[in-house]
């Protein structure tokens, strides 16, 4: 199977059954991307397909062949931590570390919707052209990774201060 | 207690200060333009960020097995026939570990039972048929890939005979109690006769809260690679307590201490679960029968399954007062569960031992056992749910006489240790209340319950004492390693869960040695290190500066024998040097200094390494020593859902000298958000007819999300404690406990509704 992760083209023989996060982890060593559930409860996992985020322990790598997949370790160039990586560290939104590569992947996938203007939960008016982005719309869109550690007044400040900064995915038909 | 110990105690208690650890105050408690009280970033945070920290199950080995764990489901019984050929000719398999196979194993020694134990249970495991608990792993796959091994084991048929098991907390009540322990002592306390005293008293609460079990869930599931080469076992943990880990394994598998390696250099979070459970001892077990390395990772489900939580607990809270709010009676008495095969009383009393002063006192836990996995530590085990049954109590007396309930407390302040007699080390809680009351405008709370709506939601306000006490356990030590370069490393065998261990450690160690934090190596999370630190009791801060201070004595002395007598420092005395700009300098006079590269280039050493062990931990003992907080929260009450939603929340704390205002305040918000957990949505449920835990997932065992949470303030006294090393108190613990009372008081305040069972959920708001 061939797939295309941050940029790079992989090749591997795996069982059918493998998730998509499985192979990143025991088999491509990509170790950044976590596992904390294995059901899609906690977000640990969270990858960027083609721009959009997912978990992925819920999905068979088999589907995946040929998508361009993001993960923690495709966020850095040339060793350069991402804006939001900085801001993680300098607001403090992290205390173990380990929901933390799944919840960057998941703000920047999450960039990405509000851009697009996907309405949530708490959106006043979900017929609106743009989302007013704020404190609830952020941690509504968030609520799907868990952090135990209860970093999260330092993850949503991390965030809103680099939300404009986040780039947005390239074209889901780009080399 | 023996006789012995007793004299001991009052020995201790009496003894002049200056005899006891603490007794002339750490001189960096001095050291105001330091590393120490800036807000650092946490030093591993570019690692954490970028996905480079590696955990336990992350770890490469040639020639990896990976391991699957199936479940007993029934509670008690013995096996009667396990069918597993299935299994075995499953792909990919490489082993099937039952009772019937598996390598001849000792009992894990629980811990409690040793200075260096760390077993969750004290049961011989795989060795015979017995089922203790549903749950309990009966069998082991080992396979090539992780899908191999969870099919497998799923083809795994277990028969049982079963035996009638005590699976319901009010059943076993009803059954009879026995009285608790805790740290091998009796959970029971008389002072005066408090009974006749309350039943006497014109003002009165009598009330009975309860509180479910608990499970940490870390995010990080529990995990282990493992290796042997020949009789040497390695062991890439997820662990707070390495030290604890080796020495166990050590005693199970009948090999050195010396022959268990373990290393833990990240822990995706613990708060009491990362210590020693089945499955690394079975992936040891295993590992050895196949001559095969191996990873064992537990799925959520079976975190539940083999790693304990916080045990239910029963309490009444009886206050007895005078019209002014002065306390005659305290009575804090209940139940709580454990197993036949644990030491681990919940304590939930201990808070209720030094918050409150009082004419009389009847404290007292009784324990009942039940067949499930052993209940264990949970971030303040005690205090945490201890604190909701009696700072609900304070509250509810505090309507009952018509008095604000934060002049109802500080009323009763203590001028000493009210049960003890000791004189406090340091005590900010008055402090604390009046600069939080301030900050979270609590004159604008209405007493008269129900008094503020916003459309559909009523609108309360309730507040709360925290407290953890300074806990510092025997086994501290370090080793300081000072190049020629002017560089140090220091070494202890100590734990980085999160708490900012690493980080505090190397802003204090710059300090006390006089270097700059880029020329200081903490080294941590690995056996071959010194120290016997658990990261646990908020304890380990104080262990690490302890065992430091000791070595750091012993580099000074060291050091100024080698400067000899042609140094600027010739002639003192190593209490009266200390580190300064890369070297030693006189306390009084910092002109009379010499760098280390100075010291070490003129004796020709290319480096100068000590250890040293930490004094032994007798101010606990000499003095009463507790970190307290004040906890205020404003919740919304929605009148028709009986949605609870937290919109404030600020804790106000007194925990000595905070060494980093960044991570010590993640530290707090961590625990108080834990605190939101276990008021408003934490609960693990057993099903009472068979035992098993009802909802092993994330999806059904409920913790705090994004939108749950709101921002937090946090502000604290940064009152040093002259008795601690570096002035500090713990900070890991303190945050969780009062919030659950501070949020039940909210409610009433908002609705009327006293709830005295958590977690506050809709249904008993409706």
């Amino acid at each position: 199977m061939q797939f295309v992760i941050n940029g790079r083209s992989l090749d591997a023989d795996v069982d059918l059954r493998t998730s998509l996060l499985d192979l990143l982890r025991d088999h491509f060593g990509l170790s950044g991307t976590k596992k904390g559930c294995n059901q899609g409860a906690c977000g640990a996992c969270t990858v960027l397909v083609d721009g959009n985020r997912i978990n992925s322990c819920l999905a068979l790598a088999v589907q995946y062949q040929g998508r361009k997949i993001t993960t923690v370790e495709g966020l850095t160039s040339n060793g350069a931590l991402h804006p939001l990586q900085e801001a993680f560290v300098a607001h403090d939104g992290f205390q173990c570390g380990y929901c933390t590569p799944g919840q960057i992947c998941s703000a920047i996938g999450m960039a990405n919707e509000l851009r697009t203007g996907v309405p949530s939960y708490v959106t006043a008016d979900v017929a609106a052209e743009a989302i007013t982005v704020d404190f609830d719309e952020i941690r509504e869109r968030m609520s799907g990774n868990i952090c135990r550690c209860g970093a999260y007044n330092g993850i949503i400040e991390a965030i809103s201060e680099t939300l404009g900064t986040i780039p947005l995915p390239e074209a889901k038909d780009a080399p | 207690m023996s006789i012995v110990q007793a004299a001991l105690k009052k020995a201790i208690a009496l003894a002049p200060d200056s005899w006891i650890p603490g007794g002339s105050p750490d001189p960096l408690i001095r050291e105001r333009h330091g590393h120490v009280g800036q807000p650092v970033s946490r030093i591993d945070g570019p690692l954490k960020v970028a996905g480079k920290a590696r955990f336990a199950a992350e770890f490469p080995i040639e020639g990896l097995t990976y391991a699957a764990l199936h479940y007993s489901s029934v509670a008690k019984g013995r096996i009667v026939e396990i069918r597993t050929s299935e299994a075995e000719q499953a792909p990919g398999v490489v082993l099937v570990m039952t009772h019937r196979n598996a390598p001849s194993l000792a009992k894990a020694p629980a811990f409690g039972t040793n200075p260096k134990a760390a077993g969750g249970d004290d049961l011989a495991i795989m060795q015979d048929d017995r089922i203790h608990w549903n749950g309990q792993a009966v069998a082991l796959v080992l396979a090539e890939t992780q899908e191999q091994a969870d099919h497998a084991q799923s083809l795994i048929r277990v028969d049982y005979e079963v035996d009638a098991a005590s699976t319901s907390f009010e059943q076993a009540i009803a059954d009879g109690t026995e009285p608790g322990q805790f740290m091998g002592e009796p959970l029971k306390l008389r002072i005066g006769d408090a009974d006749a005293l309350f039943a006497t008293a014109p003002a009165k609460v009598d009330a009975t809260y309860r509180t479910p079990g608990h499970n940490h869930n870390p995010i990080e599931l529990h995990a282990a690679t493992l290796a042997w080469s020949g009789d040497e076992l390695r062991v890439h943990d997820a662990s707070q307590a390495v030290t604890h880990a080796a020495w166990t394994l050590s005693q199970i598998f009948g090999i050195k201490e010396e022959q268990v390696h373990v290393t833990s250099p990240f822990v995706g979070g613990g708060f009491g679960s990362k210590t020693l459970w089945h499955h690394q001892i079975l992936g040891a077990a295993a590992a050895r029968l196949a001559k095969r390395p191996v990873r064992i990772v537990l799925s959520r489900e079976g975190v539940f399954r083999t790693v304990g939580g916080r045990a239910p607990t029963e309490q009444r809270v009886a206050l007895g007062a005078r019209r002014d709010g002065t306390f005659d009676a305290i009575i804090h008495t209940g139940v709580t569960a454990m197993t036949p095969h644990n030491a681990m009383t919940e304590p939930f009393i201990i808070a209720t031992r030094s918050l409150y002063a009082a004419k009389s006192f009847r404290l007292e836990v009784d324990t009942v056992k039940l067949n499930t996995v052993a209940n264990t530590f949970m971030r303040a085990p005690g205090e945490a749910v201890g604190t909701f049954a009696l700072e609900s109590a304070i509250d509810e007396l505090a309507a009952e006489i018509g008095m604000d309930p934060i002049e109802l407390r500080i009323r009763n302040e203590p001028e000493r240790d009210p049960t003890q007699g000791l004189p406090f080390s340091q005590r900010g809680i008055v402090a604390a209340w009046r600069a939080g009351a301030e900050r979270f405008e609590w004159y604008k709370r209405q007493q008269r319950p129900r008094s503020v709506r916003d459309g559909d939601w009523l609108v309360g306000l309730g507040c709360a004492t925290a407290t953890y006490p300074y806990y510092r356990m025997p086994g501290g030590a370090a080793r300081i390693t000072v190049t020629r370069d002017g560089r140090a490393i220091v070494a202890v065998a100590a734990h980085e869960m999160g708490m900012g261990t690493a980080t505090a450690q190397t802003q204090v160690i710059a300090d006390r040695l006089g270097l700059s934090m880029d020329q200081v190596k903490f080294h941590y999370g690995d056996t071959s290190l010194p120290g016997i630190v658990l990261a646990g009791g908020s304890q380990q801060t104080a262990s690490v500066g302890a065992g430091v201070v000791a070595a750091h004595r012993a580099l000074v002395a060291e050091m100024l024998k080698l400067a000899g007598n042609d140094s600027p420092l010739a002639g003192l005395h190593p209490s009266e040097v200390g580190g300064f700009d890369g070297g030693l300098c006189a306390l009084d006079d910092h002109d009379r200094r010499e760098s280390y590269a100075s010291i070490l280039a003129r004796a020709q050493r290319t480096e100068i390494s000590v250890e040293a062990e930490a004094s032994m931990p007798l101010e606990m003992q000499h003095w009463s020593m507790h970190s307290h907080a004040a906890m205020f929260c404003e919740a919304r009450v929605n009148e028709v859902t009986g949605e609870v939603r937290i919109s404030r929340f600020l804790g106000s704390f007194d925990c000595g000298r905070i060494l980093n205002p960044k991570t010590a305040a993640s530290q707090f918000r961590g625990g108080i958000i834990m605190g939101l957990g276990l008021a408003l949505m934490e609960e693990t449920q057993l099903d009472e007819r068979t035992g098993r835990i009802m909802n092993p997932s994330l999806a059904e065992y409920h913790v705090p999300v994004h939108l749950d949470v709101p921002a937090i303030d946090v502000i604290w006294t940064d009152e040093a404690d002259p008795r601690t090393p570096m002035g500090a108190r713990g900070v890991g613990e303190i945050g969780i406990t009062g919030v659950g009372a501070a949020v039940a008081n909210a409610v009433f305040n908002a609705t009327g509704k006293r709830v005295r069972d958590l977690p506050i959920t809709l249904d008993k708001l409706l």
